[in-house]
């Protein structure tokens, strides 16, 4: 494995938490998703919605101040903001399945310029984790997806099709990696910021379909 | 007055679960999981069963019995869950063991067509069309159908012969409130369940005594009761969490 280029995680997550505007409902899945919860929004104010019904989450829950009964989808403790609420699975997933949702952050094994992604199963497994994914990608308003931009072994993530069970089609609207933000465009990913100390040749070497780069491309801004 | 529900043993509760039987299990991520019932039904006994579940979890690997000690007890026919194989890679599920060997046949559901599948049973409601899954391996030679501009795949309800659920509080009628994320599938499966057994962490009061208004789940769909006594299985630790 090469050494590790451009964002860090919790970078990655920031990147796609400034596109979060205020009022939305966030629904953010396990693993690097939940480190959007981190990101300083500022102004900003919106609701996050586990898929275990507990609506309006607020940060972890202090070592020794966890409550036995409050988790996050992770099954991380967390507290309650002021104005939470808590459903049971069906009213959570109507949420979710009505369109309520503005956005989801799932993490994937891959995604395609075609919008599909694949989260829920790895290459020759029988089964698979579907959690709440499939409902949330088939109906949130956006579906942001957190990806390493290849595998351990340095296949491509980014691809023209992907080469594992999708999880849903034609959904995914924003991708992050450690090499920068891209759009689903069809045939091609639009590379629309780039990593800083990272070159277009490097994002376009590691990745499995054809990139479109506007001239003036720009940076993912620091923050 | 109307007889109590409240019996004396998790084992009394769980003696008639015959083989065979369609068990559904509450609790997401370890809250709200009727802990005792599952080892009641482990020390039973009973096998062949049919298990719907969220996940089946690590068997005791948090130092409490949750449905993967089912699994590793050869008491499962079958499993409908959202989860065959955990999130992480690294983590190795008892039950992802069976059914890779093909021990343990499992039916893997998105977990919101999951929770609407049980409170379809509950609701009387035979069957509904939901976009999730649509266009994956799940809806291979599946019967979809297109509502104005989307489509939409077929799923069934889910109807349970014994209902295994948690309750913070509960009146001797099964009146149950639940707390906080507690709640999670409980209510829908003891909705979709012929006999709901519940186990109640507060001390079980008269009937009458919780408030019409705050009552989460009715009486009428509460078949049993066991009152959590200070040496019964409560909670796991919470996961250690990255910061």
């Amino acid at each position: 494995m090469s050494e590790r280029k451009g964002l860090t995680r919790q970078q990655m997550a920031d990147r796609l938490a400034r596109e979060f505007k205020d009022g939305w409902i966030v629904n953010l899945g396990v693993g690097m998703p939940t480190l959007c919860s981190n990101t300083d929004l500022g102004d900003t104010e919106v609701i996050y919605h586990a898929e275990n019904g507990v609506i309006g989450y607020g940060p972890l829950a202090e070592p020794g101040k966890e409550d036995p009964h409050l988790v996050n989808a992770g099954g991380q403790s967390v507290t309650l903001r002021p104005g939470a609420a808590i459903v049971n699975h069906a009213d959570s997933f109507a949420v979710i399945r009505s369109g309520r949702i503005d956005v989801t952050v799932l993490g994937a094994y891959e995604a395609a310029c075609n919008g599909d992604f694949a989260n829920w199963k790895v290459k020759g497994a029988k089964g698979g984790g579907i959690g709440g994914a499939m409902d949330l990608a088939a109906c949130a308003k956006n579906v942001f997806v957190i990806l390493e931009h290849r595998t351990r072994d340095g296949a491509p993530r980014l691809v023209e099709r992907c080469s594992i069970p999708e999880t849903a089609r034609g959904v995914v609207t924003l991708v992050v990696t450690e090499l920068g933000l891209f759009r689903p465009a069809g045939k091609a990913f639009d590379l629309i910021e780039i990593a800083p100390g990272v070159g277009v040749d490097e994002v376009r070497a590691a990745t499995g379909c054809p990139l479109n780069v506007p001239a003036d491309i720009k940076r993912v801004a620091m923050v | 007055m109307r007889k109590s529900k409240a019996v004396a043993s998790f084992a009394d509760a769980v003696r008639d679960i015959p083989d065979g039987a369609t068990v559904a299990v509450g609790g997401f991520s370890a809250v709200g999981t009727p802990f005792n019932l599952i080892n009641a039904l482990v020390a039973q006994g009973a096998k062949n069963l049919t298990c719907i579940v969220n996940a089946t979890g690590g068997g005791d690997a948090r130092g409490v019995p949750d449905v993967g000690k089912l699994v590793t007890n050869g008491q499962l026919k079958k499993v409908i869950c959202s989860f065959t194989a955990a999130t992480r890679a690294s983590v190795v599920l008892p039950l992802t063991k069976y059914y890779e060997a093909g021990l343990i046949d499992a039916e893997l559901v998105p977990q919101g067509t999951l929770a609407e599948r049980l409170r379809a049973a509950g609701a009387g409601i035979p069957a509904f069309y939901t976009p999730a899954a649509v266009g994956t391996e799940l809806a291979a030679g599946r019967e979809t159908r297109r509502f104005g501009e989307r489509e939409y795949l077929l799923e069934h309800a889910l109807p349970v012969d014994f209902a295994f659920i948690r309750a913070h509080r509960a009146d001797t009628f099964g009146n149950l409130q639940f707390r906080l994320a507690q709640r999670n599938f409980n209510p829908l499966m003891a909705m979709a369940a012929k006999v709901t057994i519940a186990e109640v962490e507060e001390e079980i009061v008269p009937m009458g005594s919780i408030d019409p208004d705050q009552v989460h789940t009715s009486g009428i769909f509460v078949h049993r009761l066991v009152q959590l006594t200070a040496d019964a299985i409560w909670q796991p630790k919470p996961l250690e969490v990255a910061r």
